[in-house]
């Protein structure tokens, strides 16, 4: 399932989470999870609804700020760090309901993310063809993810499947070191579940990815490292074997999910 | 995911074969009639209508295009009719000189107004607006250069440049469409550049925004700034056409006047705030001769046209069959 020699690639810790906690008005949805993602890894996340996946996605990248504990990116603690200044430092997120721009075209959805690391964001005196020098990279992303038949729609009129590959394709754009995606493949159809898949393994070789998913054979087959979440708590962490053959996560999780 | 082949510009399929010629020779017509303007209406009628048409888009360019109702921009508009008018009269400045100070005092109040409410949201940010343009409204009825009640009175219009006497009505009604335009063009320009790009993508999808590495507050600012400078230029030249300044321009009813001009005339274009900035001014000379009075009146149009154009009547326009064949384009 996994290549070996990935396994053994020594591994780098790129964002590191230490007792994470995160309280609403006393209900504790986050509770003392710690986390390790490995450069050229992927990490799932998994667990039933309302277990609190989402909720550390927002955490990791300050989306909200943790009632205690402690998040390091790339050897600095981000912690305190405002969101965007984390999205800058490369960390970047998918979300869970598709984020695009519906009333911007696929391309120019790609070339918002393309501005801000060209410095092209900021000129209020230029005339809108100064984004012009964005349109090869953003067509060669676009090609690349399959999606330039449609270069041109409004990313409002794609289809669901296509619209999560239009946000992935947007976020690699900014060349993230670390890509975390809430739920990439809900909702997609079979040919899309496999087509993405295979573009997060691409993306993996050289950054990290921890992904939030349901679908347990997409896990299996992608996933090195496997951490299943239950009310807010780690139950059990390892590859996937590991994890699934534990009886904990079998009652917990598998029992009503898979 | 590829496979099927979609036709790649369906959205625009049922454009007019000369849309893009027909909409320029709409703006020319347009301009060709401020141009000839003066022949058939009162100058002093046509400018405060100009004055108003580029607040409204100065407004506009912060609710319409940024998503931010402000309700404080009378602030911006009354107070740089003071600067300008205090120092052209006081310290003889040049005309241009006034309104360039003017356009600096209003950009500077959008910057502390914005810096406090700009992490506020929807309500909250326009009672902060609000709050804060009342504020300095009470410190335009106390301060001594402003003459409270008085106001600034018989503002001379002094020579362009040195050269044009704007005494006569007819100069200074060709200077006041000369800003007038440039003021529209800088907010074309400001809406159609790498900035507005992110402002729309702001607009659109906030959290997204955000996610790409955008300090959202940052843009959001910048716009309210220019917004302000804008409203700024707008309340500058009108201290310059009516030759005073006074209290009427920092009430909070005309920040209210700005938002209705702006809704009925259509947010998010950038011809809906100058058509309905047209209809209010229009309105109010026309009730200012006759029993009516005047707040009832606009309030009752107000409600009409918001119960029959959702959208204003230039945003009704553009999103009409007619409108999508020519090619405007409502935003969302
Ligand atoms: N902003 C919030 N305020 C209050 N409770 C929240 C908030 N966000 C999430 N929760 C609660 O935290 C728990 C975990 O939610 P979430 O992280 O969305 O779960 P998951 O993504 O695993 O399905 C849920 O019980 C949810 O109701
Ligand atoms: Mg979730």
């Amino acid at each position: 399932m996994i290549d070996a020699a990935v396994e053994q690639k020594e591994s780098r810790v790129v964002l590191s989470a230490r007792g994470l906690v995160k309280e609403f008005a006393g209900f504790t949805a986050v509770n003392d999870v710690n986390l390790d993602i490995h450069h050229g890894r992927i990490h799932a996340l998994i667990g039933p609804n309302g277990a609190g996946k989402t909720t550390v996605f927002n955490l990791l990248t300050k989306f909200l700020q943790p009632t205690r504990g402690r998040i390091e990116l790339l050897g600095s603690d981000i912690t305190r760090t405002p969101p965007a200044k984390v999205a800058r430092m490369g960390l970047v997120r998918s979300f869970q309901i598709s984020a695009v721009f519906p009333n911007l075209t696929v391309r120019e959805n790609v070339k918002i993310a393309l501005q801000r690391p060209s410095g092209l964001a900021r000129q209020f005196w230029l005339p809108l063809s100064s984004l012009d020098r964005l349109d090869a990279r953003a067509d060669a992303l676009i090609d690349e993810l399959g999606l330039a038949g449609w270069r041109d729609h409004r990313a409002a009129d794609l289809s669901y499947g296509r619209k999560r590959v239009l946000e992935i394709a947007t976020t690699l754009a900014l060349e993230p070191k670390v890509l975390l995606l809430d739920e990439p493949m809900a909702g997609m159809g079979q040919e899309d579940v496999a087509m993405v898949a295979d573009i997060i393994r691409n993306v993996a070789t050289e950054r990290a990815v921890l992904m939030v998913e349901h679908n347990l054979s997409v896990v299996a087959n992608i996933c090195h490292q496997v951490t299943v979440l239950q009310r807010g708590e780690i139950l059990a962490e390892g590859d996937y074997a590991t994890v699934s053959a534990d009886p904990r996560v079998r009652t917990a999780y598998m029992g009503n999910d898979a | 995911m590829t496979g099927k082949s979609e036709p790649v510009q369906s959205g625009l399929a049922s454009a007019h074969p000369r849309a893009k010629r027909i909409r320029i020779a709409i703006i020319m017509v347009s301009l060709a009639g401020l141009l000839l303007a003066p022949h058939l209406f009162y100058p002093i009628f046509l400018m405060k209508l100009l004055c108003f048409a580029l607040f409204a888009s100065a407004f506009n360019l912060l609710l319409g295009y940024t998503g931010l109702l402000s309700f404080g921009h009378a602030c911006f508009f009354g107070g740089a009719a003071y600067f300008t008018a205090h120092a052209v009269k006081i310290w003889g400045w040049s005309p241009e000189a006034g309104i360039l100070l003017g356009v600096a005092g209003a950009a500077l109040l959008g910057l502390i107004m914005g810096a406090i409410a700009i992490r506020r949201q929807g309500i909250y940010f326009a009672m902060i607006t609000l709050a804060l343009a009342q504020l300095f409204y009470f410190f335009c009825l106390q301060a001594s250069f402003t003459h409270g009640e008085d106001g600034i009175q018989s503002v001379p219009r002094g020579k362009l440049f040195g050269l044009i006497n704007l005494h006569d009505a007819s100069n200074m009604y060709y200077f006041v469409l000369a800003v007038f335009v440039i003021g529209l063009l800088i907010i074309w320009r400001f809406v159609n550049s790498p900035f507005g790009m992110i402002l729309k993508s702001i607009r659109e999808n906030e959290q997204r925004a955000i996610s790409l590495g955008y300090s959202v507050n940052r843009y959001k600012l910048g716009a309210f700034v220019m917004s302000a400078a804008l409203a700024g230029l707008a309340g500058g030249m009108k201290a310059l056409v009516f030759q005073f300044a006074t209290l009427t321009d920092v009430t909070w009813q005309m920040s209210g006047e700005v938002i209705l001009m702006t809704l009925l005339g259509g947010i998010g274009t950038l011809a809906g705030p100058i058509i309905g900035a047209g209809m209010v001014v229009t309105l109010q000379n026309y009730l200012a001769t006759s029993e009516f009075p005047v707040t009832i009146v606009t309030g009752l149009v107000f409600m009409a046209c918001v119960l029959l154009f959702r959208r204003g009547l230039i945003g009704e326009f553009f999103a009409s069959k007619l409108g999508r064949s020519l090619g405007f384009r409502p935003d969302s």
